[in-house]
């Protein structure tokens, strides 16, 4: 059964997209992932326009972040100041990566620049939580205790003036690191279209100290705005939401993401971290292939003067 | 009294019998007669609407010759171009090149005001037809590609000029079907023109031509509206009219899925 999508403009196979978002929604649920950085590169490998699956994928972050983040609104492991100067950096960072976005549009390097982003971006984090997994996972098989490492308690981060307290983290921190921190996921939100969890949740931990248990619905709220926000604008200046494509995604990606939360409870977290490295490095290779593998067609035309 | 009438009519038929001669030797405009062909044409229909499961149309377009040499219709010395040419707008062709290891967008050509879709159909090659007028912009081989701004390297613009008629052809919005049209009496032609399924939505114009031994004689134009209608078309509508409030709408989907999953869910 086909269906068209009136923004991407053109007619794609329902089962294929409800099955794209049913399996992210899976693995996101699995791995407690918001699952943007791996809707857009499918969409990509679909046909569907880079403009519009980015602006699509944000969307779709939207829904696979609220039902988180109210569970952890609930349990109080969401410290909303800390949230609200995150998102003010976020909101900034998404602006300018919309006026970005718009530009590499205009001169026609977006689709070469989301791919490049998504190869380094996903190439690096994939790396590094492979590397990471492995090395819990040898130790585990040894029976060492399985340590957190924190070095050092205070690095240069924590001498930053503007220092504001922030009670339900228990922290005493300068803001200029937390608007940074949003402003450079705000710019991933609109350009690639990820809500940025799997850069922000590492970064609050080891760089700003963040205690872990507040870290997840803390970014959680800051994604929820960036995205919700990032859709608006993309809609507004771009034109490139796709509603029908949002929604059946969406539909199908909340289901899954119910019975992926339920087999990521059986595996332990090393196993499902080195599972989830991997599906990042797959993705990263295969746009890799795309860029580097001679196009069937060396022209392309699109309309208008951009 | 009666004498009149047919003089009239020797005089009518000497007229035409001094113009099949000198047919071939034809010089454009001064012919020395009453009789100037010319070309009537109607559309099967003036509007399309195309509804969510359009798959292409086809538009038939009736055409009669007025004043017709009827020996020079007999050995097929007139030919009639119908053309059907979407909304104009600006096109972008760009090439890759590798850099780097990695193929990039390196050189851009834009074309001002060319039909987003372009259908047409002629009695017979548009090569032979057009043979002894040059610079007539009819048929995709010939239309007008020009570009803006200043382009360096002539030689780029045919390579861009026949990338873009490539790219058009081969995805469908630009066709020729030349034997298209078809004289279904010794005067009167039938031509068919297909829109494709992704025909743009906005005024189209249907053209005909009417052509004497490789000469322009007449031309016609009649428009022909093309609207979306359906629920994608009201998508579009609102995407483009009403961007904030479709934003809007598409974050509240977004927020009912999210939270209308978790309390489903929370009660099993």
């Amino acid at each position: 059964m086909t269906v068209y999508l009136p923004i991407a403009e053109l007619s794609v196979n329902i089962f294929i997209i409800l099955g794209m978002g049913a399996a992210v929604g899976f693995l996101s649920g699995m791995f407690g992932v918001g699952g943007g950085f791996l809707i857009t590169p499918l969409l990509i490998f679909y046909n569907i326009p880079p403009v519009v699956a980015v602006a699509t994928g944000a969307n779709q972050v939207v829904a696979s972040s609220v039902s988180g983040a109210i569970t952890h609104f609930r349990r109080g492991t969401l410290d909303v100041k800390l949230g609200t100067i995150l998102l003010i950096g976020g909101l900034l960072g998404a602006t300018a990566g919309i006026w970005v976005f718009s530009w590499l549009r205009s001169i026609g390097q977006l689709d070469l620049f989301i791919a490049i982003l998504y190869v380094l971006l996903l190439g690096t984090v994939g790396t590094l939580m492979l590397n990471e997994s492995v090395r819990a996972l040898r130790r585990a098989s040894r029976n060492e205790p399985v340590t957190l490492k924190r070095p050092g308690h205070h690095t240069w981060v924590h001498r930053l003036p503007f220092k504001m307290r922030f009670k339900k983290s228990k922290i005493y921190l300068s803001a200029i690191p937390v608007v940074a921190l949003g402003f450079c996921i705000g710019v991933l939100t609109s350009v690639m279209g990820v809500g940025g969890g799997f850069i922000m949740v590492p970064a609050m931990i080891y760089l700003l100290r963040i205690p872990t248990n507040v870290v997840v619905g803390t970014s959680l709220f800051q994604i929820i705005f960036v995205t919700a926000y990032t859709t608006m604008v993309q809609a507004a200046t771009n034109y490139s939401v796709d509603i029908v494509l949002a929604t059946i995604l969406m539909v199908a990606g909340v289901i899954g993401a119910q019975y992926g939360v339920r087999v990521g409870q059986k595996l332990r977290g090393e196993q499902l971290r080195a599972l989830l490295a991997l599906l990042v490095l797959a993705v990263a290779l295969r746009l890799a292939v795309t860029l580097v593998v001679t196009p069937a067609d060396l022209y392309s035309v699109s309309i208008g003067s951009f | 009294m009666l004498l009149k009438p047919i003089l009239r009519s020797l005089a009518f038929a000497a007229a035409i019998a001094f113009f099949a001669q000198t047919a071939e030797a034809q010089v454009p405009f001064g012919a020395a007669t009453t009789a100037k062909e010319g070309l009537e044409i109607g559309t099967s229909t003036s509007e399309i609407g195309i509804a969510s499961d359009f798959r292409g149309a086809d538009l038939t377009i009736f055409g009669a010759l007025t004043n017709a040499d009827e020996l020079l219709l007999a050995i097929g010395q007139y030919d009639v171009v119908v053309t059907l040419e979407g909304p104009l707008d600006y096109a972008t062709v760009r090439k890759k090149s590798r850099v780097l290891g990695i193929w990039v967008n390196t050189e851009s050509m834009t074309f001002e005001q060319v039909p987003a879709s372009y259908s047409v159909a002629a009695t017979r090659q548009i090569d032979d037809i057009l043979s002894s007028e040059g610079g007539l912009p009819i048929g995709t081989d010939h239309m007008r590609l020009s570009p803006t701004g200043y382009v360096g390297n002539a030689g780029n613009l045919t390579e861009f000029r026949d990338a873009y008629r490539r790219l058009k052809l081969a995805g469908g919005l630009y066709q020729h079907d030349f034997g298209g049209v078809r004289f279904v009496s010794s005067s009167l032609f039938r031509a068919s023109l297909r829109l494709p399924a992704n025909v743009p939505d906005g005024v189209h114009m249907v053209r005909a031509y009417l052509f004497k031994s490789g000469t322009l004689l007449a031309e016609r134009e009649l428009p022909l509206r093309v609207n979306k209608t359906g629920i994608e078309q009201q998508i579009t509508d609102a995407a483009h009219n009403q961007p904030i409030l479709y934003g809007i709408v598409c974050v509240m989907i977004a927020l009912m899925t999210g939270w209308g999953a978790s309390l489903i869910f929370r009660k099993k």
